[in-house]
């Protein structure tokens, strides 16, 4: 076979995998956005559901999904971020760092809803926080935590050595270091981690079954010890376990996740930029 | 006068031994060139005089290391402290990606410097000596990352200088620059040595004969030779010193 034919090949099966990737990806949110687009309307979005969530509108779970996600990103970051640069920065790479990356790739392979039982013992139960935003965004945390983790480890590896050299060099403590070159530079690829965190916090449906979702509640959490409704439970919901639910209701729902998630793709995608703009300015 | 004395110098990489008891004085306000074939030691050499081995794992170092009349080596020495006094400059150009400005005053603001007129003053009294401050002034906020070659080697010996150390360690500070670029730091070295006493480590022997005072050839770990860098360079003492000054091997 001559080199041109190989070449061709390759491209073209290289080519048929990514299809293979994007095409139906396109399918289903195409699919989703077909379907859901007629029953967006500002009541939907706005308003609390009426007749046992056949009519009126999913604010609650609307706003449960944002402050699930937020404070799942407010728990899981600071500490995601101090675990990897106590692993990248500080740890001697002895038998007990070798335990613990294991335990943290192991981690990152756990079923969610196993995360869930851990919340409901520990949190709900243990901690007493009982069925609460609290602990299902504490849950949560402990779901992305691997994922954060392996992110901000990647990126703290990525910072060359040289910037370290040199600022210690100039009399500078290792924090000082961390604070002004290290951290600085990785922070786009920490985000990175963020941004793939948040989409499984958002759309995870098992942990906070089990942690803070109420079935139906038509009013808005008040303390962060309040129960919530969220989308994805919501979705279960009006999925299997209400009869005679409309169609578009189900696909209304689906669709709003779809946005609430990419709403914070693209503001964490504008961070991230911004960082990078920053380390080549 | 020794601003650096070196006495039994031992140093291993785990269990391979890089340099064999060094012994040697670093005059004060002098230029010190290290020379010697690729692997000899002197970059390690060079990183003993600011403890930047400490960094690597499993780094052994023995003997007495000497600045002025402090032990750098003592336990209870403060390692940020002495990085202050003895700065560094390294073989490739090493910018922050940051503004011009904020490379050079990142060493004093980390020392708790805040107040932005003594800032601005150390920035431009740093980049005067660094013969950069004509070719920057007027960009002190564009980034760092945008000069060339040679001007970001001046810009890192800048940035050292602002701590006004007392010893500057330079390892091949102009190996990746163009003749030009390299002829200009040569001239800044043989200027700064009025006010800094200077290590510096160089494949070149030209560049070792144009500007240091004293020279140190080393090799396979070993101090071989150090004298006055025209007496080393015309009457070597050694015939392994001869072999490498007349390029018959390394
Ligand atoms: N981190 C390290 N771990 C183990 N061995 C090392 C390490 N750094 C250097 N060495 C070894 O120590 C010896 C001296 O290295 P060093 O870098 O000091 O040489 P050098 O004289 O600076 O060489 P060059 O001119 O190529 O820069 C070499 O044999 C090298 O392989
Ligand atoms: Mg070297």
């Amino acid at each position: 076979m001559n080199k041109q034919l190989k070449e061709k090949i390759a491209f073209s099966i290289l080519t048929f995998t990514m299809l293979l990737v994007v095409v139906p990806t396109v399918l289903i949110i195409g699919f989703i956005v077909y379907k859901g687009i007629g029953t967006i309307s500002w009541e939907f979005l706005t308003a609390m559901p009426r007749k046992g969530m056949t009519e009126g509108g999913i604010f609650p779970a609307i706003v449960g999904t944002l402050y699930l996600v937020l404070g799942t990103i407010a728990f899981a970051l600071p500490l995601g971020i101090g675990s990897a640069i106590y692993l990248t920065e500080y740890a001697t790479h002895g038998k007990l760092y070798k335990l613990i990356r294991l335990a943290i790739l192991n981690l990152a392979g756990v079923p969610s809803v196993v995360y869930g039982l851990f919340g409901l013992g520990l949190f709900v139960l243990f901690l007493g926080f009982g069925s609460s935003l609290l602990a299902g965004a504490l849950t949560l945390a402990c779901l992305i935590l691997p994922v954060i983790i392996t992110a901000s480890e990647e990126a703290l590896k990525s910072v060359p050595q040289s910037y370290r050299e040199a600022s210690l060099a100039l009399g500078a403590t290792k924090w000082q270091t961390i604070q002004n070159v290290v951290l600085p530079h990785a922070m786009p690829g920490i985000v990175t981690g963020a941004i793939l965190g948040i989409g499984r916090a958002a759309g995870e449906t098992a942990p906070i079954l089990l942690t803070v979702a109420a079935f139906f509640l038509p009013r808005l959490p008040k303390s962060f010890f309040d129960q919530a409704m969220a989308l994805p439970y919501h979705l279960y919901i009006v999925s299997t376990q209400v009869p005679n639910m409309p169609e578009e209701i189900k696909y209304g729902v689906a669709l709003v996740l779809l946005g609430i998630v990419g709403i914070f793709f693209a503001i964490a995608t504008a961070i991230r930029i911004k960082f990078k703009m920053a380390n080549r300015a | 006068m020794a601003k650096i004395s070196v006495k039994d110098l031992n140093l291993y990489y785990g269990d391979f031994q890089a340099l064999n008891n060094i012994d040697l004085k670093i005059e004060e306000k002098k230029v010190t060139a290290l020379i010697g074939p690729s692997g000899c030691g002197k970059s390690t050499f060079l990183r003993t005089l600011n403890r930047m081995n400490d960094l690597i794992d499993h780094v052994k170092t023995e003997g007495c290391l000497c600045l002025e009349d402090q032990d750098i080596y003592d336990g209870d020495v403060d390692v940020v402290a002495l990085r202050r006094r003895v700065g560094m400059v390294f073989q490739k150009p090493n910018p922050f990606p940051k503004s011009i400005y904020e490379n050079v005053a990142y060493g004093p603001k980390r020392y708790g410097m805040k107040d932005k007129k003594q800032l601005d003053e150390i920035v431009e009294r740093s980049l005067k000596e660094a013969a950069l401050w004509e070719e920057v002034k007027d960009r002190l906020n564009k980034s760092a990352l945008g000069l060339s070659g040679g001007q970001q080697q001046r810009l890192c010996i800048a940035r050292a200088l602002a701590m006004k150390p007392e010893v500057l360690l330079m390892d091949e500070p102009t190996s990746a620059l163009d003749p030009i670029a390299t002829a200009k730091i040569e001239e800044l070295i043989m200027n700064l040595k009025e006010n800094y006493t200077i290590v510096i480590v160089t494949h070149s022997m030209q560049q070792a004969a144009r500007i240091s005072d004293n020279t140190a050839f080393f090799l396979m770990g070993d101090l071989i030779e150090t004298d006055k860098t025209q007496k080393l360079f015309t009457t070597p003492r050694d015939k392994r010193t001869e072999d490498y000054i007349t390029g018959r091997f390394g």
